[in-house]
């Protein structure tokens, strides 16, 4: 049988928070530096995805489908794609048409969700794998947590949502004796095959390849090729996992890694026994060798291959609590530029950021971070975050929207609010946006008072519940529920007909808003 | 290896960072194996009294305070000149101080070091720079008498002494530098200082700088051999140290300013970020706890802010009520706008209070649970003050790694790289 080299890169970009001072909190709530993201991914596009991307296309052209490759694009990645290089995009589309390409499944805003909120995860996931569906047509097979994340538990959450297969790190503490150039399986649900990143041989690529200290520089195809054959010897499957950004970014093109991988797949083929395949197609060829016990989480990041990069000291514990507190209230209120925010302030890296390690280990963390230290990650991030706690749990009302981007988005949501309104109604649309706004003040004021309201003590926690998740959607359905004339009425109304005329129309709103919540974000 | 060491203080009469930094210093190099004939300028300065005395043992019980120090003890030897050399003043403001001393108000046991004992004449001292080169003459009889391999002096004031020494015994010179003209006097330096300093750093065969920002000044601005100046960070000695427990009166949080209130310490940074502070976070209080040429107008600044309510002075502390004063703090700030190292971030932190610095302090380069921003930053600061106030978990981490990190400043660690020096300049 021949030997399989898989082949995996990770696309990522974070959106990097602006610099938000305090006195910001509660006044601006955008979040992002668009400077810099876009100047950032401006640079990375042209210094590695561009050309990596023509590179790899010309290698599949060459090869056909003997050379194959798989990629997870993060959904902050795609969003900035779109943004900022819709050429990026472009280029991906044409790897994914050749049909030499498999596009694997994460989470949309790389998160680490799967360490806290099972359903916040699930959704993520989804979220993820519609865009990837949408971009580039087919719904991803294979599925890669964050950095690698996993753990016999996040395996069963990965199986349970439908995927075959799962990368991860071939962390030396979990292996043992056992070599990583093999299939195995989740502990819990078997059906769920876990691909392992040979590190050593990744890394020599990802990390060495450019080093001048190393023993082995320079690393030539000739003796990189020669190196597989030898960890090959016994083992059917070698898994090179790494930062996408490897070609051209970490490692530049004066390095010659770009040549490195032009002539790769030539040497593979002349002097090895090797075929590229993608997971989804490793998963079909190979069996699983055994179930693979990981109680505790992995990752691939550090020497220590565990979480503490990211939630490893009391910074990074504080605020990742502090964010996943606002799960509730927020799928409550289930507005779009709540979940866009909490999406991305979900992010992996801002918690990165935090990461003390840097002071001891750490030429890696240093080359990652915006901030000097972690001490001014976590006052940041931490500012954004009390802004974003404040209009989590602020009423909604008519915020002062300073800055040009999210009011153009504001705008947008407001658009589609119109326009979904045309589609179900024919009434005039000013008309309805004043019963909206009218609606929205005396829904607002109930829930306001929070108190006993006169009339309905006894359900009140229900009628409460129905009134919170109704919220985001009590536009709509409010316009079309009610006429004009039942705003006027209201008006007139002591207090307890109000109450009363609330509770019905919400039954209505929650059984309608029932199917947006399961993918709010769409 | 025996060094001819020239300072100028010693604990318990210390003035500054320096007497302190001198004595742990010793203590190092006393554990390291190497002897110190330690020379200064005493208080007692009567023209009369026999230039060079040698201190006896029963003085010394005054200020050892434990049994286990006698080791180092045996290692150094004093010597004490009489001069009225105090450390940290330029030309002009020793004039005025030792005018001030001639209207007949006299201190007993004045931190800057007069004695009772000294009774101005006026006919030398009254120019610093004439007192700087007759401590020189004085330190050249020692230098004649005395058996040392190298010789080490500490600032500008003990330049010359140092460099009298090395002319008459050919030995090497090493010449610490605490501080520099610049430091002391922004741009608006002292030339005849200036020279001094310069001078000092050329005869020296090695130049040894508390930090890498001292470093970059006398490379920089002195124009001395890069190769020949080392950086030895200094260290701090929490021995006998104990934390003080305080009864608080008010609930409010408190952030201190704890200095000399002049231009190079940047009270004015402290004062703005304060009021950006209180605009948005109540609960707080702030403090500026010391003395100095800009107290006055730092007092208008805060009026005119309209934060007086919220705005404390606290004038000079010494002593205990520096101790007192961080128990009481939440949050330490070093806004230095040029500081060559800064020792009290770290009795700060020693204090468990987290602690923010300017990037332009020496500490800052060892320092890495510090908060650090651009002392002009007035946002970034004001940011910095409102996280540690706001955010628990992290003054909570500040504390922590702090405390572990400043325990980990060893003067023996400091010293080992001092004694390295001494080998370089010895073998030289």
């Amino acid at each position: 049988m021949k030997k399989t080299l898989c082949l995996y890169f990770q696309v990522h970009q974070p959106l990097r928070l602006r610099q938000y001072r305090f006195f910001d909190i509660g006044k601006d709530h955008y979040y992002y530096d668009d400077f810099a993201n876009r100047s950032i991914m401006r640079k990375v596009a042209d210094r590695c995805y561009l050309p990596a991307n023509k590179l790899m296309l010309d290698l599949i052209k060459e090869y056909g489908k003997q050379f194959k490759i798989s990629f997870s694009i993060s959904g902050t990645a795609i969003e900035q794609f779109e943004q900022f290089t819709p050429e990026v995009l472009d280029s991906f589309k044409a790897l994914a048409e050749t049909g030499a390409v498999e596009f694997l499944a994460e989470t949309c805003s790389h998160s680490l969700a799967s360490l806290r909120s099972p359903a916040e995860f699930r959704m993520q996931v989804e979220e993820h794998a519609a865009l990837i569906k949408k971009h580039f047509g087919k719904k991803p097979e294979t599925f890669r947590n964050t950095e690698l994340i996993y753990s016999d538990d996040i395996g069963a959450m990965v199986a349970d949502m439908g995927y075959s297969a799962m990368l991860t790190e071939g962390a030396k503490h979990i292996l043992g004796w056992k070599s990583p150039n093999y299939l195995y399986t989740n502990v819990i649900n078997p059906k769920l095959k876990i691909l392992l990143k040979n590190y050593r041989l990744s890394d020599d690529i990802a990390f060495r390849f450019s080093d001048h200290g190393w023993g082995e520089w320079p690393l030539t195809v000739e003796k990189y090729v020669a190196w597989l054959n030898v960890a090959a010897k016994k083992d059917e499957l070698i898994n090179l996992f790494m930062d996408y950004e490897t070609f051209g970014e970490h490692q530049g093109a004066e390095t010659g890694i770009f040549a490195f991988l032009r002539h790769l797949p030539a040497r593979v083929f002349s002097h090895s026994k090797f075929d590229f395949l993608t997971p989804a197609d490793v998963v079909a060829k190979h069996q699983p060798v055994a179930p693979l016990h990981v109680p505790f989480a992995i990752s691939w990041a550090d020497e220590e291959r565990d979480l503490s990069a990211w939630l490893g000291n009391e910074l990074q514990n504080e605020a990742f609590e502090q964010l996943y507190r606002l799960e509730q209230k927020i799928s409550e209120r289930n507005e779009k530029k709540l979940w866009h925010d909490f999406r991305n302030l979900q992010a992996s890296d801002h918690f990165y950021y935090m990461c003390t390690k840097f002071f001891s280990d750490g030429a890696v963390h240093k080359y990652f971070t915006p901030y000097d230290t972690p001490y001014e990650a976590f006052i940041n991030y931490m500012n954004v975050l009390s802004d974003f706690i404040t209009c989590v749990e602020k009423p909604v009302e008519k915020e002062l929207i300073k800055n040009r981007k999210s009011a153009k988005k504001s705008l947008t949501l407001h658009s589609e609010i119109k326009r979904e309104e045309k589609i179900n109604r024919n009434k005039p649309i000013i008309k309805i946006a004043n019963t909206t706004f009218i609606m929205k003040k005396t829904t607002l004021s109930a829930l306001a008072a929070d108190g006993p309201l006169p009339g309905v003590t006894g359900q009140k926690p229900a009628v409460k519940k129905t009134a919170k998740k109704a919220a985001p959607k009590k536009k709509v359905v409010a316009k079309k529920a009610a006429p004009k004339k039942k705003v006027v009425a209201k008006k007139a109304a002591p207090k307890k007909k109000v109450v009363a005329k609330k509770a019905a129309p919400k039954k209505v709103v929650a059984k309608k808003a029932a199917p947006k919540k399961v993918a709010p974000k769409k | 290896m025996k060094i001819l060491m020239f300072g100028w203080e010693f604990p318990p009469h210390i003035a500054g960072g320096l007497g302190t930094a001198c004595y742990g210093l010793t203590k190092g190099l006393a554990k390291n194996g190497v002897e110190i004939l330690f020379v200064m300028p005493r208080a007692s300065g009567d023209e009369d009294e026999s230039a060079v005395r040698i201190l006896n043992a029963s003085d010394i019980e005054l200020f050892a305070e434990a049994q286990e120090l006698e080791a180092f003890w045996k290692h150094v030897n004093f010597f004490e000149i009489g001069s009225n050399l105090i450390p940290y003043l330029g030309p002009e403001e020793f004039e005025a101080l030792v005018n001030y001393n001639i209207k007949g108000i006299q201190h007993k046991n004045q931190v800057i070091g007069f004695g009772q004992k000294y009774n101005f004449s006026g006919k030398y001292g009254a120019n610093l720079l004439e007192e700087v080169a007759r401590y020189a003459l004085v330190a050249a009889s020692v230098a004649l008498r005395e058996q040392f391999d190298v010789i080490h002096a500490h600032d500008w004031l003990t330049y010359t002494a140092g460099i009298v020494a090395k002319k008459i015994s050919g030995k090497p010179l090493v010449i610490h530098v605490h501080a520099t003209e610049f430091d002391r006097s922004g741009e608006n330096i002292n030339q005849q200082v200036y020279d001094i300093e310069r001078w000092g750093m050329l005869e020296a065969d090695k130049v040894i700088t508390v930090s890498n920002l001292t470093r970059n000044i006398v490379i920089n601005r002195y124009g001395i051999a890069p190769e020949k100046v080392v950086t030895v960070h200094n260290a701090v000695d929490f021995q006998g140290y104990s934390s003080v427990n305080v009864e608080r009166g008010v609930d409010d949080k408190i952030v201190t300013f704890l200095g000399r209130i002049t231009y190079q310490k940047g009270p004015e940074y402290f004062i703005e970020a304060a009021a950006k502070v209180l605009k948005s976070y109540a609960g707080v209080r702030f403090v500026m706890a010391g003395s100095g040429d800009m107290f006055n107008r730092a007092i208008r600044r805060v009026a005119r802010l309209g934060i007086a309510s919220r705005f404390h002075f606290t004038g000079f502390l010494q002593g205990a009520d520096v101790q007192r004063m961080f128990a009481y703090s939440d949050v330490y700030v070093m806004p230095s706008v040029s500081e060559p190292f800064g020792i009290s971030p770290l009795e700060a932190m020693r204090s468990n209070v987290p602690t923010i610095i300017s990037k332009q302090s020496g500490v800052a380069e060892v320092l890495k649970h510090a908060i650090k921003v651009d002392f002009w930053d007035v946002n970034a600061l004001a940011d910095a003050i409102h996280g540690l106030l706001a955010y628990p978990a992290l003054s909570k981490m500040a504390v922590r790694c702090g405390l572990e990190e400043v325990n980990a400043l060893k003067w023996d660690n400091a010293a080992f790289h001092v004694k390295k020096v001494y080998e370089s300049a010895a073998i030289l």
